[in-house]
């Protein structure tokens, strides 16, 4: 393993579904690179494709999905790898934390045995050692009187504290890289915080390297330094935040930025990008936001914008340059 | 959990009560009485007759001393088959039944849970479409239609079991057994299916692959209990279904259950006989359902805290 191996390199990977409508094209084609310890926001609207590249890493689509490309951990290719041995990868390098903890929990186990469980699926330890692991594991996310919720299930625990346990049974295999599949958007808004503040303290203290999906850019702001921008399966700008937030290139991230309400500005009024996320059964031809783009021009209905490096950034776009004019 | 089984037993006292009150009033409804017969008795034997029964009291009178004799544990005497008392009757019949059903529920659930699952876990596959196209003969095929195929394919062409009758050999069960359990085996298969398919799709099933677990793993713990609970709330009344309902079966295979006693004393007016059997089915009903409300507690720890509180 070469040290100068990124942790995670994806490469033209692309998620198709078949659906008795057609093919459906998740994500198409995607480029991606994750460095060791790095924080990277995956940010776009709902239908982006940002969950099912998520889940594409590590073999988790639904039956009738299907992933094509190349997604490497340190150099390892993990698509097509037998079953077998990507279970070896799930939990123990590549743990994924879900939106809604109540449903991503099994209602009818102990929060102790679904963190166990997770403990002896990778380690070989004796169940008395597992459980105090767990116990352990429940303490370091912040969840008070641990031995009792050990004892309890998911549907006895708020909302707050599902979701620390739901990030405790990830992080308990010590896994590398950790997805989190907007893992604030089920709680409330205080609670959110907490939980953000959370994950951002595991990550530095464990030395993780995190991978924060969420289509709100504030959540993902306040953790990540790079920020990949997704729109209809396709990434649109990869850049630093400061860089994104103070010089948006893409018209699709300007637009995003745009309809984010500014509370220090009340006179300044979100703007809604205009139309709808399109139809995945027949996406757009060549750049996939030309209809609702403000700066589109002829070439953008024929010609699909490749990721193109303009002044520090990644950007697909062929207008990028007159953009950030 | 026995603080809530018991309260639950308690609260089924006064549902067998009105079950047994309108019972009571509703086989006195019905036009005639136990000694109409086609040949009608002379009038003063009859008189008599009901004067032995009690049925020339007035009808609050005759319920008051029923209610008695019922909380005694006494059914009455059978008004039409007069030498046997109800007890003597729903005694001779009640485990015959019972054996016959019981094992037809076991075998309905041992076998159409894992076909139901199988098929679900091979979907689309051969082994899914045997398994629902059987299901599919197994519910549109009646019981009367099964049972003497059954007596002929078996019992007469093979001459590998009994046709019928009833001697205390086990191996006379099997057939009726089968007959009986075919219908819910392909009803409890298909339920399955439908339950283990929906369960896959869910998060929890998801989030258990990806925390890295082993197929058996992710099947045994996360995803079948889940799976279960249709089929189990299911089970309660097809359970009491399959008791009950085992006339057909009981009469094709010339077995002496309960279920003719039934329909015998309904058409006899047999007020005792069909009220002992009322209260033999209700009471069977309420407990079944009870146990199944208990077993769905085991496995839904939700229902089993509400139960608590």
């Amino acid at each position: 393993m070469r040290a100068d191996q990124p942790l995670l390199r994806v490469a033209g990977l692309s998620v198709r579904f078949d659906t008795p409508d057609g093919e459906v094209r998740a994500v198409d084609c995607v480029d991606l690179v994750v460095d060791r310890g790095e924080c990277v926001g995956l940010v776009g609207e709902s239908g982006s494709g940002k969950s099912q590249l998520a889940l594409a890493l590590t073999g988790l689509l639904a039956a009738n999905g299907r992933a094509t490309g190349s997604v490497r951990l340190e150099g390892r290719e993990l698509l097509g790898l037998p079953e077998r041995e990507l279970r070896a990868v799930r939990g123990r390098r590549i743990a994924t934390v879900f939106q809604d903890p109540m449903t991503a929990l099994a209602p009818h186990l102990t929060i102790g045995t679904q963190l166990v469980e997770t403990i002896r699926a990778h380690a070989t330890v004796d169940r008395a050692t597992a459980r105090t692991q767990a116990r352990d594991w429940l303490e370091r996310v912040r969840v008070p009187d641990a031995a009792t919720r050990l004892r309890q299930y998911p549907h006895e625990l708020s909302g707050g504290l599902r979701q620390r346990a739901m990030i405790a049974i990830a992080l308990a295999a010590g896994p590398d890289l950790l997805v989190a599949d907007e893992p604030t958007t089920a709680l409330d808004v205080t609670i959110q915080a907490q939980v953000l503040r959370l994950i951002a303290d595991l990550v530095q203290a464990r030395g993780l390297t995190l991978m924060l999906i969420s289509h709100d850019l504030g959540v993902i702001g306040a953790l990540c330094r790079r920020i990949v921008v997704m729109y209809a399966g396709t990434v649109v700008e990869d850049a630093v935040a400061t860089t994104l937030f103070d010089r948006p290139c893409h018209p699709y991230t300007r637009g995003l930025l745009a309809a984010v309400p500014d509370l220090a500005r009340p006179d300044h009024r979100a703007q809604p990008i205009p139309g709808h996320i399109p139809n995945l059964l027949a996406p757009p031809s060549g750049c996939r936001f030309h209809p609702r783009c403000p700066l589109a021009v002829d070439r953008c209905a024929q010609e699909k914008p490749a990721l193109r490096e303009v002044e520090g950034r990644r950007v697909a776009c062929h207008r990028a340059e007159e953009a950030l004019a | 959990m026995l603080q809530y089984a018991l309260r639950r037993l308690f609260g089924a006292v006064p549902t067998l009560f009105l079950i047994v009150t309108l019972a009571f009033v509703l086989v006195r409804l019905a036009p005639g009485g136990p000694f109409d017969e086609e040949q009608a008795l002379a009038p003063e034997v009859k008189a008599n007759l009901e004067r032995a029964y009690g049925l020339d009291r007035p009808l609050h009178e005759q319920y008051a001393n029923y209610l008695g004799a019922l909380l005694r544990g006494d059914l009455g005497p059978s008004m039409r088959l007069r030498d046997f008392t109800v007890n003597e009757l729903i005694a001779t019949g009640l485990p015959v039944s019972l054996a016959l059903g019981g094992m037809a529920i076991l075998l309905a659930v041992g076998l159409g849970v894992p076909l139901g699952a199988l098929a679900a876990l091979r979907q689309n596959s051969a082994v899914d479409h045997a398994v629902m196209g059987v299901a599919v003969l197994g519910i549109a095929v009646p019981v009367y239609v099964v049972a003497p195929l059954l007596a002929l394919v078996f019992g007469i062409h093979l001459g590998w079991l009994p046709v019928g009758g009833w001697s205390g050999d086990a191996r006379e069960l099997l057939l009726p057994t089968i007959a009986l359990a075919l219908p819910t085996l392909a009803y409890v298969a298909r339920l399955m299916r439908g339950s283990v398919l929906e369960v896959l799709r869910l998060p929890h099933v998801r989030t258990a692959r990806a925390k890295g677990l082993s197929p058996a793993a992710v099947l045994w713990r996360h995803a079948l209990p889940p799976a279960f609970l249709p089929v189990l709330s299911y089970l309660g009344p097809a359970t009491a279904a399959v008791l009950t309902g085992s006339l057909v079966v009981e009469t094709i295979f010339g077995l002496p259950g309960m279920g003719r006693y039934l329909v015998q004393g309904a058409l006899n007016r047999d007020y005792t006989l069909v009220l002992g059997k009322v209260i033999v089915y209700a009471t069977l009903i309420l407990s079944l359902n009870l146990a199944v409300d208990l077993l769905y507690g085991v496995l839904d720890p939700r229902v089993r805290q509400r139960g608590r509180s």
